[in-house]
């Protein structure tokens, strides 16, 4: 993904600092609990980072397994003690484990927190002209939800019976039954407990975006003017802001599964030597209300990056940006269109065909907005004086990224292609794009 | 070996960093007027490189490694998905190329040169409606010709198709046959499942009586076969990839999935010159520890009558679980015994019989 280098920004808007420096806040109020954006930007960019090389390494580990099934692995046994058979393989549930936390680390903690909280809570005041964010104390309260929700999840990581391992999408029943896998147990339960409280930091955060891009813009920054950046951060916030309390239903009625014996999810089981009571439930209503955050969550994922990208590439190319109206154009057109999509994702569950058929069309219309996008990144390129920065260089590799990506998702968004395709590592290449 | 390698990959990296500082040293003495890096060019041209490389071997390993990516298809709907990726792969592969080169060029083309200024260009009409307009004509074939494969897919399977149960479980697979008396398959009830009754067959149901246990998916060549899927206990995943079919299987659910396999076994160790091919059917959703080995061995008949002389040659369930008689309700049992093939002195059969144990006793 793009980064950025944001010291120039520090240094143009140097005076504000001076501002700061006249209200003398002891350390705890300037560095910790702080409610200046550009502190709380760097908390999210730390613990972001922080973040990113946990899941880098949970990944390293896997697929050392993966690439070289054969190889004896013990000299990790330092590190990994008893997830570790006596042949020197990883445990075959310690590795869903492995994939487990690495996808949600990476989805959630490092692209969702790490990349709004950092570049939305730096640029958005910066970038409209605004003293700080809506509500400092709220944006606050946002860090400190997601800095609790990431203690949590790190601690999950060392309990015995190891983290959640039904995969980052933690289908029930899988997931709701702790005789069904170890990591349904107390590690299901810690990531159940740090989403929730993930979700309230991102709802805490996009709804102070929102507000700050809506009410705080400067004199004469009409939205027509407003940078693409800055664009594309108040669209994530705005799905986001309608997507995650979707997933907290969920997780709310899988708790209720788990703990207080109700059957949402559930229905004739037999696991264990036992039938279980629970009757009338649906594991699909769970993927469904899943994925209506899911699919959402690619765009929460990429649009900040697109945004980022779209003044990078001007800048340095020394031109506007080629289109700015079809950019917000298709970055709405793509914003309104991830939110009934989601059942591509479920093309071979079982779910009548009919509705199959129509989120074929639906998902192949997002290609249309999407090609609008790369062709106006080239054509901003054509003609340009480009400065090779080390931001320019990402993204020029952002929208080759985006290309491939793109390109695959329209043979998995058609529903007769995808009948071999899914749950393949087909799909795992485009998610890790 | 590998050792030595690394260690040359850090020296020339070690050499092109010096390099680059001893370019910056020169471009501060000599006190460069623009903030332009003097490896602006040397970027340019690395991009391009970079793209040629990237082409090249996109092309090479995507010819030389077909086989190892491309599954021979034993399906008749299956040489029609393969036929729509391909289309699909073709239109995106020359979209890719396209944009990538026209992108790869402009930058390096348009790389900073001095003294030379950026067009001011910010819209053109014209230009984005074309755009527009092509990549939505060309997915309207694709979404055209997917939904009708996909109709045709997922449409009511034929009267008269071969009907299997599959059923996943923690971490193996079950099929289940209807028998040929009846060819029809029983209820069941996931209350009745127990040690034995690993179907849970609700054996007041006449239809059970001749159903049949498999540990192999056999199938006929040529003939329409449906498949009727469900889970004990958690999500798995029905998976045949030589027959391009994948069905998720649930608990508390029914999933079906309806194809014609086209090629036998023997056909595919013919094809593929391997004498020891063996069609497999992997679960492709992950259910806990064992998820990785649960695999099912298919096997595929030359001829449907070679397969319903395999149907012919198994056992009854019941037959080899002939204590389960005494849950068969008493009007049933003379039934239940002809269907299950259970000889009516056998001992399960006169335990079962009330009426012969009392009149014994006397
Ligand atoms: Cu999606
Ligand atoms: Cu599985």
């Amino acid at each position: 993904m793009a980064t950025l280098d944001i010291h120039p920004q520090t240094t143009t808007h140097h005076d504000d600092h001076g501002h700061d420096h006249e209200h003398h806040g002891n350390f705890w109020t300037n560095y910790v609990f702080s409610e200046d954006h550009k502190v709380i930007a760097k908390q999210f960019l730390i613990t972001g980072m922080a973040w990113a090389l946990i899941g880098g390494i949970l990944s390293v580990l896997f697929r050392l397994q993966l690439g070289f099934p054969e190889a004896n692995l013990s000299w990790l046994r330092p590190i990994l003690g008893g997830w570790l058979t006596p042949e020197g393989k990883i445990d075959p549930e310690f590795y869903l484990a492995l994939v487990t936390m690495h996808g949600t680390i990476m989805v959630f903690f490092v692209l969702t927190a790490g990349l709004s909280g950092t570049f939305s809570n730096f640029l958005i005041p910066l970038q409209i002209g605004a003293r700080d964010m809506a509500s400092g104390f709220m944006n606050m309260l946002s860090y400190w939800f997601f800095f609790a929700s990431s203690v949590i999840m790190f601690t999950s990581l060392f309990i015995s019976t190891g983290p959640a391992s039904g995969g980052w999408v933690i289908y029930p029943p899988l997931s709701a039954l702790p005789q069904a896998m170890q990591g349904s147990g107390l590690g299901m339960t810690l990531w159940l407990v740090a989403m929730a409280l993930f979700i309230v930091s991102s709802l805490l955060g996009g709804i102070n975006y929102i507000t700050t891009v809506i009410n705080l813009r400067t004199k004469g920054m009409s939205f027509t003017k407003l940078p693409l950046t800055i664009w594309a951060f108040f669209f994530t916030a705005i799905i986001g802001v309608l997507s995650f309390p979707v997933l907290f239903a969920a997780a709310l009625l899988l708790i209720f599964d788990r703990s207080f014996g109700t059957s949402f999810y559930l229905s004739d089981i037999y696991i264990g030597g036992e039938a279980l009571p629970n009757q009338g439930g649906s594991p699909i209503l769970f993927q469904h209300l899943f994925w209506f955050l899911g699919h959402p969550e690619v765009y929460i994922v990429l649009l900040p990056a697109l945004g980022i990208t779209s003044e990078i590439i001007a800048t340095n190319s020394r031109k506007p940006i080629f289109g700015y109206k079809a950019m917000v154009g298709s970055m709405l057109f793509i914003a309104i269109l991830s939110f009934v999509v989601w059942a591509h994702h479920m093309f071979v569950t079982g779910m009548n065909p009919f509705l199959g058929s129509i989120f074929t069309l639906l998902t192949l219309i997002i290609a249309v907005p999407s090609a609008v996008k790369i062709f106006n990144y080239v054509t901003t390129l054509w003609k340009g004086n480009i400065r090779f920065t080390a931001a320019m260089l990402f993204s020029i590799g952002l929208v080759s990224f985006f290309l491939t990506g793109g390109i695959t998702g329209i043979f998995l968004g058609n529903s007769a292609i995808d009948i071999q395709l899914h749950d393949t590592y087909f799909v795992v290449a485009i998610f890790t794009w | 070996m590998s050792l030595i390698i690394g260690l040359g990959v850090v020296l020339v990296l070690a050499i092109l960093y010096l390099i680059f500082r001893i370019g910056n040293l020169v471009e501060l003495v000599k006190g460069k007027k623009d903030d332009v890096s003097s490896w602006n060019t040397a970027n340019a041209y690395l991009l391009m490189l970079f793209m040629i490389v990237s082409l090249v071997s996109f092309v090479w390993y995507s010819v030389v490694h077909f086989d190892s990516y491309n599954l021979p298809v034993a399906s008749e709907h299956g040489a029609l998905t393969d036929y729509l990726f391909w289309i699909t792969m073709a239109v995106t592969v020359v979209a890719f190329v396209i944009i990538t080169i026209a992108m790869f060029w402009f930058t390096f083309k348009y790389r900073y040169q001095e003294g030379r200024k950026a067009s001011f260009v910010s819209d053109d009409h014209r230009l984005e409606i074309i755009w527009t307009v092509i990549p939505a004509i060309v997915l309207a074939l694709l979404i055209f010709s997917g939904l009708r494969a996909w109709n045709d897919i997922t449409g009511p399977a034929s009267k008269d198709a071969v009907v299997i149960e599959l059923i996943g479980q923690q971490f193996l697979w079950t099929a289940r046959y209807p028998g040929v008396k009846d060819s029809q398959l029983g209820k069941h009830n996931y209350k009745m499942i127990d040690a034995s009754n690993e179907f849970g067959l609700d054996l007041s149901d006449k239809n059970t009586f001749d159903d049949f246990k498999s540990l192999e998916l056999h199938l006929p060549k040529g003939k329409e076969v449906q498949l009727m899927i469900r889970a004990k206990d958690v999500l798995h995943s029905v998976f045949l990839p030589h027959f391009r079919v994948k069905m998720d299987a649930a608990p508390g659910m029914h999933t079906t999935f309806k194809f014609i396999p086209t090629k036998s076994t023997a056909d595919m160790r013919e094809e593929t010159g391997n004498p020891n091919f063996n069609y497999e059917m992997a679960c492709t959703e992950i259910c806990g520890r064992g998820h990785f080995s649960m695999r099912f061995p298919v096997f595929v008949h030359d001829t449907v009558e070679d397969y319903e002389k395999w149907m012919a040659s198994q056992e009854a369930w019941l037959k080899q679980n002939p204590e389960y008689l005494q849950r068969v309700p008493p009007a049933l049992r003379e039934a239940a015994m002809i269907k299950a093939g259970i000889p009516a002195d056998s001992e399960a059969a006169i335990m079962a019989s009330p009426v012969t144990v009392t009149a014994k006793f006397k």
